[in-house]
């Protein structure tokens, strides 16, 4: 709830140019305690009162005791290509945390990141058809995603729309701008360089199948994941995001940018979907106008799932990518097991989210 | 709580009722009056779009009595059957935005209750009785009511903001609706429960006349006792709904209950015409229909104020407007991206900025009228 985060100390200089913003952030990672090494000891105290972490820390031992739970009940699962899959599988929907982490941070929502995905990857794979050269098509879906984030982004912080109304009528645009441009399974063309991105890398050979590889798609999403580890927890950019969250009328009058921070990042979390529409459409080659129906919530459950307070304030990208594995290893562990129908998933991550939201609860209200 | 003394007014006008000229007839004065019910907005796009029909096909609008069957047929027939469950779950969901919530789960629940009634009748032996085609029937509200149940309940006793439990619900529910019937469409013959959905009483289509029998209830007991005031009530401010001595929770959740189960009879409505439930595509997208229904009635996504029979005239103009699309040969799928800009253009009509301009356009072209008159006297 409160954006007690390890040194919060909102920037006390009010002057909002970038020139200013830069050099404030740049001056202020090296003056963090981590940095200069010498007081470590200052660092400890504040990771041990900040209860916020308790939900990822539990989220992180969910993990491991899946990882060791499907090991010894399943086998196969501790083992390189297990692994690799679990994280190229999953690189769209850990793009899609950070994005929601961000937004969620703020108190806000986006519901519209699976529909943007399909509308992304449907006129991706409709241009690269049209002939149209892998980049640009990347291009255009990353334009289409900032397009579509820039106009929630307008509804919420120029109109006042409630985010979730507005997100929620953006999903409805881009599934139905999606169905208008194809409502069949697109192929991408044999040999477009979009198909290269998600051709997977042998980083190390092991036995048989059993190879560690990793895809270009993966290495995207690793990126924007330490991009947004950076932006939210080493910038003044990423102080305002908690900031707004904690409370966005003691932000306004901290004077702090609050309207165009909640609209970059409305607008950002529309790009990160194209971005997750160019990793998906790569690995899979096929767009199709119901693509990415419902990874809204499983975007919104890795997020909770990570720690992130759906009240916003608090959250860590990092604990968003945790709850992203955690889902996957949660479908790979279903689709092992065999005996749970696969349409259970959706109930079944919608359970685990909700316990989530009431375990996080009894957290918060027990911090109080 | 100043909203529930004045009758069902638009949220644009602003304008008290001093400000009305005597000047005018009696005639012009009416009409005013008539411009400023919340509904008037559809009825006049109903009507263009009816007239663009009719510029089409001179006898779009023509009405013939089918001797044989005592049915009457025509495309306002049609209409009126394509708008049955439109006006359910959007009946639903002006309850549930009124109370400041939200309801994203009405069409995966459309699709839950036609799965398991579905499902009921094609494992039973003597589907064509009429008692067969009621169990199912009672089965899919059941299962609404349920669904609708546990919306409610995790909004009021957990606590979860609408939009998320309801998103919850939207996808759990079509995950059941897949569960029920093992991932297939399934289909069953049952004549009694075909009559709800292609039946007609008087030559009419007997499911609009149980729709609009069932809005119209839903209409009185809201409007006709304290309970629409009280939803509004609690839509305005909860704590101060409670304060006043309301349940806010006990309404909320009663509100929760009603959507459900009107999405489910919308389920059967939209089931029981073809006989088959498509796990993935009965119901699909309906809940933008049911919000498309509630905004263009007047209804404010905010809460604290709605208009069932805005809703209802909205759900008219919905099934007008898809009509209209495909009678036109405009390809269908154009129709929910036309939607969703609707919606958002209503959405920003209704914004405290956007509205804050039209008051100040008005105010100055008052000012303006006032002045010439002070010039003229």
């Amino acid at each position: 709830m409160t954006a007690n985060q390890p040194g919060s100390s909102v920037p006390t200089s009010s002057q909002g140019s970038a020139a200013t913003s830069r050099q404030a952030s740049t001056r202020s990672t090296a003056d963090h305690p981590a940095r200069t090494g010498g007081t470590r000891r200052r660092h400890w105290p504040s990771l041990r009162i900040n209860r916020s972490v308790l939900p990822t820390l539990a989220a992180l031992l969910i993990f491991i005791t899946m990882l060791a739970f499907g090991q010894f009940r399943y086998g196969r699962i501790l083992q390189f290509n297990t692994l690799s899959n679990l994280l190229i599988n999953n690189a769209q929907l850990i793009i899609l945390a950070v994005a929601l982490t961000f937004v969620i941070i703020t108190g806000g929502i986006d519901l519209s990141v699976g529909a943007v995905v399909a509308l992304c990857s449907v006129a991706g794979v409709l241009a690269t058809q049209a002939g149209l050269p892998a980049p640009l098509a990347i291009g255009l879906m990353i334009a289409l995603g900032l397009a579509c984030g820039s106009l929630s982004g307008t509804l919420v912080q120029v109109f006042g729309v409630q985010p979730f109304i507005a997100t929620l009528a953006l999903m409805f645009l881009a599934r139905g701008l999606a169905s208008m441009l194809s409502t069949v399974p697109e192929r991408l063309p044999e040999g477009s360089g979009l198909l290269a991105l998600g051709q997977p890398i042998k980083l190390i050979d092991g036995p048989k199948v059993n190879d560690l590889t990793i895809s270009p798609g993966v290495i995207i999403a690793l990126a924007i994941v330490a991009v947004a580890y950076f932006l939210l927890h080493r910038t003044r950019f990423g102080r305002t995001i908690y900031a707004i969250g904690g409370s966005e009328t003691s932000a306004e009058l901290m004077g702090l940018p609050v309207a165009r921070t909640k609209w970059l990042i409305y607008a950002s979390s529309g790009t990160l979907s194209g971005i997750a529409a160019v990793v998906f459409t790569a690995r899979l080659g096929i767009a199709q106008n119901i693509t990415g129906l419902g990874w809204e919530l499983d975007a919104i459950a890795a997020t909770v799932i990570g720690g992130t307070l759906l009240t916003g304030g608090a959250g860590y990208v990092l604990g968003s990518v945790i709850g992203s594995l955690v889902l996957g290893l949660m479908i790979v562990l279903i689709t092992r097991d065999g005996s749970v129908p696969p349409e259970m998933t959706t109930i079944i991550t919608g359970g685990i989210l909700l316990a989530f939201v009431v375990l996080q609860r009894a957290v918060v209200r027990q911090r109080r | 709580m100043k909203s529930s003394a004045s009758p069902p007014d638009h949220p644009g006008s602003t304008s008290g009722p001093g400000t009305t000229p005597t000047k005018p007839g009696a005639v012009t004065g009416w009409l005013k009056r008539l411009f400023r019910l919340p509904w008037a907005g559809a009825i006049a796009a109903i009507i263009v779009l009816l007239a663009i029909d009719l510029m089409a096909d001179s006898s779009y609008l023509a009405v013939s009595y089918n001797s044989s069957t005592g049915h009457l047929v025509g495309n306002l027939i049609d209409i009126m059957r394509a708008a049955a469950p439109v006006l359910m779950i959007a009946t639903g969901m002006t309850l549930v935005i009124a109370t400041a919530g939200i309801d994203l789960s009405v069409g995966s629940v459309m699709a839950a209750a036609g799965a398991v009634s579905m499902e009921f009748l094609s494992n039973n032996q003597n589907a064509a009785s009429a008692s067969a085609a009621l169990s199912a029937l009672a089965l899919a509200l059941a299962l609404g009511t349920v669904l609708g149940l546990a919306n409610g309940l995790l909004v009021t006793a957990v606590g979860l903001q609408p939009f998320i439990s309801t998103l919850v619900m939207m996808l759990a529910a079509r995950g059941l609706a897949k569960v029920i019937t093992g991932g297939q469409n399934a289909r069953a013959t049952s004549e009694p429960f075909r009559f709800i959905a292609n039946g007609y009483v008087l030559g009419l289509p007997v499911v609009f006349l149980i729709a609009l029998v069932i809005a119209a209830s839903v209409a009185l007991v809201c409007r006709r006792t304290a309970l629409g005031m009280m939803i509004e009530a609690v839509g305005l401010n909860p704590r101060a709904a409670r304060l006043a001595g309301l349940r806010s929770r006990g309404l909320i959740l009663t509100t929760y209950v009603v959507s459900g189960l009107l999405a489910a009879i919308a389920g059967v409505f939209a089931t029981a015409s073809v006989m088959v439930v498509d796990v993935s595509n009965t119901g699909y997208l309906m809940e933008m229909d049911a919000i498309l229904a509630v905004v263009i009635g007047g209804t404010s996504l905010a809460g604290g104020k709605f208009s069932l029979g805005g809703a209802a005239a909205g759900a008219l103009l919905i099934a007008t407007l898809d009509k209209t699309v495909l009678f036109l040969g405009v390809p269908a799928s154009a129709t929910p991206a036309f939607k969703a800009a609707v919606i958002i253009a209503l959405c920003l009509l209704q914004s405290q900025r956007a509205r804050s301009w039209l008051a100040s356009i008005k105010a100055s072209r008052r000012s303006r009228a006032d002045q010439t008159e002070a010039v003229a006297a």
